[in-house]
């Protein structure tokens, strides 16, 4: 790593002032990437600032990590070099809302909780369910690319993030799209930024579709034996006319999780009695829409149940859902929250991302089921039903023998999705195990495109340095 | 053209897959707009491996390279504007896989849109993209231009819908981007492309999602004496969060142009319409066809009336998707722009449209998607007469100028192409172009992929030429 001299740092200072800079050693600590400290952490609070701090930095081959709330920080691999955090907390104002137009333009550093406050005001809402919800901050929610049970209705930001501007690592202020719901003027720019880790640019403003707050809310939860009726559960329902808003699967050790005390700290409210199955798998489902609505899908779930051999079938509750957090209970809470759920529940926790068709959510449960179980690793996982599964390995400890388990149990449970042409990344794992468990997965085919359009947007190769897939 | 590269490509294709007489290239001047380039020849590719082979070809011979589907987009995006191979897909139009369970389809992209649709209704699903020339261009197309359409109000547009494909790039390689499933790992590459005009490569293969076929909709045709009162219904409906499948709105201009054609059923001595689709579950359709009817007779609306079986509720729609080929009957030339502007600013614009139409000359036209505020507005002239279209010309961008000047933008899903390049700089300054430019170069570096399309040329203005429209309009409709 270089080591920037002592003129640069203060160069630095002088381009926010004094009260957004920091070098500190303690306060550094916190913008730590997988232990690695910054020798600076700044504060802008315009975009100008940014594109001032990204110039010089490019000038000075220094590399900048961006940051918001850091909660999803460790996802990604270790920084290549690491010298400025570019913290953007400070860019945080709601810059427009149209809420005649349901549209939104804020900049990264809003907290997303406060943001789904101020729509709901407005009977309006976001519908990124995202985890971290009461620290978050939209920009590190965008950038890293984290999804929710809500995608199931909603989709996820791709889909209603209508424009950003960003800074370029050369220091050029760019933007692509607009604030407008229909748009085809220019290369859809934004969709790169969604989940790049902040490898392309530096996000300074994003324009975001809202929606009208779900009139009611009716939620059921439905125990099965095994992973096999569960997932075929899931398969009658997305084969019938219903639209649910959300479909999520839990494992019988999600519901347990769900009960420990750091699901409390997520969510103070307990679970309603005999929610979660105790022994099996449990669907969670909602729906939205007037009450003979609700009631016609109350019915048709109770016959889907029925026929899918369900154990029990439970009302969670109805809800006049204001907005996110939506109030079916905290249930929902915790379903969207399960991801610093599982981490505060062991040290080594393990947490594998998988995609594969919806009609073969049932494969990779099973696949999880058995590679844990024949490493005798404790594990949780979470399955929405548009086919996105993550599987939390819980080891005891953190160390080499909990590394050869989990490791053990994650190849295998990727290779078993890789054969029916899932995909998989490792998110969530301790930092000193990442390199052992090859995070982003093989190489992709595309990624040579990738690197090429990685060139395009920072020539120099300063922004989180080989923090992305194939060490971009 | 090269002697040597015209022996390849016969030694590729065959000659009866490749034209090159100027009486067959004539028809391949043209694309649904109003601009006009000739290929230098034109070829149809049976598979991948020879549009990989024509992307080599064109490579070491360096010249131009520009696909094109049905040729109904409204930018010139699939004209070759400098000449070259024109690489029509309508022989690579397999549908190579349903797979209904996981609601999705693998196509070529010589596939018609509408045909992928009639292909799975029987299992209770449907292509949700549905521009008004869905019954002629091609998914490829879509791709290209991500295209929308009616019900993209609520089912969003092309790129909601597309989640991998099999691409040629630039530089012969051919490879795979996205996945089937949903979250491929990496950046969203499938996000770029679509959308990119087929300037960043070819594709070859298209996955895309297939949406369930609503249990019930419901149409309604609402019926106002005022434009603004149909306007203001448009802003109302969207501020109380109802979102219809679609919300189409016809000025009394266009509507006595389509009964003229279509008889459709619309009232001809209103001032304007709207054309709403409300759908999902019987209670849920039963309630938010109340709920909209209400909004509609709260702005004053003479009436709103409901289709009452699939027969009416097809005619209503036959009357907007022909719209366009109405209109073509009534005028030798007209010039359709694709703005969009923020919904609750609906009411002004229109008004604006009005004025700017006095001040030019023109009975401007409006038929177009209210419910996403992307406006269609229509000029009408006589090519022969060029200062006339000089004055259609001017009098669009000062409409698109406002567009843009309200928060919108320049073109809600008929793409830049080479018809509103030089409108670009509305939008992005120099910086943001030459960025885009650099995203564009990483594909494709030699330029040689639909080149001077998107980004302004360096020749700026008057780059227009009107092409006069035959007296009879065939029935293919644009839009």
């Amino acid at each position: 790593m270089s080591t920037p001299a002592a003129g640069a740092v203060s160069r630095l200072e002088a381009l926010v002032g004094s009260s957004a800079f920091t070098a500190e050693p303690e306060r550094l600590a916190e913008y730590g990437v997988d232990g690695i400290i910054p020798i600076v952490a700044l504060q802008p609070s315009s975009a100008e600032e940014v594109v001032e701090i990204v110039k010089f930095a490019a000038a000075e081959k220094l590399a900048i990590v961006s940051c918001g709330a850091r909660t999803k920080i460790g996802i990604g691999l270790p920084p290549r070099q690491y010298d400025v955090a570019l913290d953007l907390t400070r860019l945080n104002k709601i810059v427009a809302y149209d809420p005649g137009d349901l549209t939104l333009s804020v900049e990264p550093g809003v907290l997303l909780c406060k943001l789904q406050q101020h729509l709901n005001q407005h009977g309006q809402f976001l519908p990124h369910s995202a985890p971290f919800m009461t620290r978050a901050t939209i920009g590190g929610t965008v950038a890293s690319g984290v999804e929710g049970p809500l995608r199931q209705m909603y989709g996820t930001a791709r889909d209603f993030v209508l424009g950003m501007e960003f800074v370029t690592g050369d220091g050029v202020a760019g933007k692509s799209g607009g604030r407008v719901v229909k748009n085809v003027t220019g290369y859809d720019l934004h969709k790169l930024l969604i989940g790049s880790l902040g490898t392309l640019a530096v996000i300074t403003k994003i324009n975001l579709r809202t929606f009208p707050a779900p009139q009611s809310l009716r939620a059921f939860a439905l125990h099965f034996a095994t992973a096999g009726t569960v997932t075929a559960c899931r398969d009658a329902v997305a084969a019938s006319a219903l639209r649910p808003m959300t479909t999520e699967i839990m494992s019988r050790t999600m519901a347990e999780l769900f009960a420990c005390a750091p699901a409390f700290r997520r969510e103070p409210h307990t679970l309603p009695e005999g929610v979660l199955s105790a022994i099996g798998w449990t669907l969670s489902i909602s729906f939205n829409g007037n009450e003979a609505v609700l009631d016609r899908c109350e019915n048709e779930m109770r016959r889907v149940a029925e026929s899918a051999g369900a154990e029990r079938f439970v009302r969670v509750g109805n809800a006049n859902g204001k907005a996110e957090p939506i109030s079916i209970g905290s249930l929902y809470v915790r379903l969207r929250e399960f991801i610093p759920i599982a981490l505060a529940s062991s040290p080594g926790c393990t947490i594998l991302k998988i995609s594969v068709l919806p009609a073969q959510l049932q494969h990779a449960l099973s696949a999880a089921e058995h590679a844990a179980n024949d490493q005798s690793l404790a594990w949780a996982a979470v399955a929405r039903g548009v086919g996105v599964t993550y599987i939390a390995l819980l080891p005891g400890g953190r160390d080499e023998k909990a590394l050869n388990c989990v490791s053990a149990a994650a190849n295998r449970i990727r290779e078993d999705c890789a054969r029916i042409g899932g995909h998989s990344t490792i998110p969530w794992c301790p930092s000193e195990w990442k390199s052992a468990l090859n995070i982003w997965g093989p190489d992709r085919p595309e990624l040579a495109l990738m690197r090429k359009v990685r060139n395009a947007f920072d020539p120099r190769g300063i922004l989180a340095p080989g923090r992305f897939m194939g060490g971009i | 053209m090269d002697a040597r590269l015209q022996a390849e490509l016969q030694k590729l294709l065959g000659p009866e897959n490749i034209l090159h007489k100027p009486e067959d290239l004539l028809l391949y001047e043209y694309d649904g707009s109003v601009e006009v380039a000739r290929p230098d020849c034109v070829v149809f590719p049976q598979n991948a491996d020879q549009v990989g082979a024509l992307v080599d070809l064109a490579n070491r011979f360096k010249v131009p390279l520009v696909g094109r589907g049905a040729g109904t987009g409204l930018s010139g995006g699939a004209l070759a504007r400098t000449g070259g191979i024109l690489t029509v897909f309508s022989r690579m139009n397999r549908i190579l896989q349903v797979d209904a369970e996981n609601q999705r389809a693998v196509v070529q992209p010589g596939v018609v849109n509408s045909d992928l649709s009639a292909a799975v209704a029987h299992l209770g699903l449907h292509f949700a993209p549905d521009p008004s020339s869905q019954k002629a261009c091609t998914i490829g197309g879509n791709v290209s231009e991500n295209s929308g359409g009616p019900h993209t109000l609520a089912y969003g547009v092309t790129t909601n819908h597309v989640v991998a494909m099999q691409v040629a790039l630039p530089t012969g390689e051919m490879v795979h981007i996205g996945s089937a499933a949903v979250d491929a790992p990496g950046y969203d590459l499938t996000g770029l492309f679509v959308g990119s005009e087929g300037t960043l490569g070819l594709v070859t293969e298209i996955t895309v999602k297939l949406t369930r076929l609503p249990e019930e909709t419901k149409t309604l045709l609402a019926i106002f004496d005022r434009v603004e009162d149909c306007t203001e219904t448009v802003a109302d409906i969207t501020a109380r969060g109802i979102t219809p499948a679609a919300c189409e709105m016809l000025d009394g201009w266009s509507l006595r142009a389509i009964e003229a054609y279509i008889h459709a059923g619309y009232p001809t001595d209103s001032a304007a319409v709207l054309l709403i689709d409300v759908d999902g579950l019987r209670e849920a359709a039963a309630a938010q066809s109340e709920q909209v009817a209400d909004v509609c007779r709260a702005h004053h609306a003479r009436e709103v009336r409901a289709a009452r079986d699939p027969r009416e509720r097809d005619l209503l729609w036959k009357g907007r998707k022909n719209a366009f080929a109405a209109v073509g009957r009534l005028s030798p030339s007209y010039y359709v722009q694709d703005g969009v502007i923020p919904r609750t600013k609906l009411p002004a614009t229109l008004r604006r449209i009005e004025e700017i139409g006095k001040k030019y000359g023109f009975e401007i036209g409006n038929i177009f998607h209210a419910g996403d505020g992307n406006l269609h507005p229509i000029v009408p002239f006589d090519a022969r007469d060029k200062e006339q279209f000089r004055r259609a010309v001017a009098a669009s961008d000062e409409i698109i100028e406002y567009c843009v000047a309200a928060g919108g933008t320049i073109t809600g899903e008929h793409g830049v192409g080479m018809e509103k390049d030089r409108l670009m700089p509305l939008m992005f300054s120099e910086a943001e172009l030459e960025l885009m430019k650099r995203v564009r170069d990483a594909f494709n570096p030699a330029g040689l992929l639909n080149p001077e399309k998107i980004f302004p040329s360096a020749k700026g203005c008057g780059e227009i030429r009107p092409r006069p429209r035959a007296q009879k309009q065939s029935e293919v409709p644009v839009a």
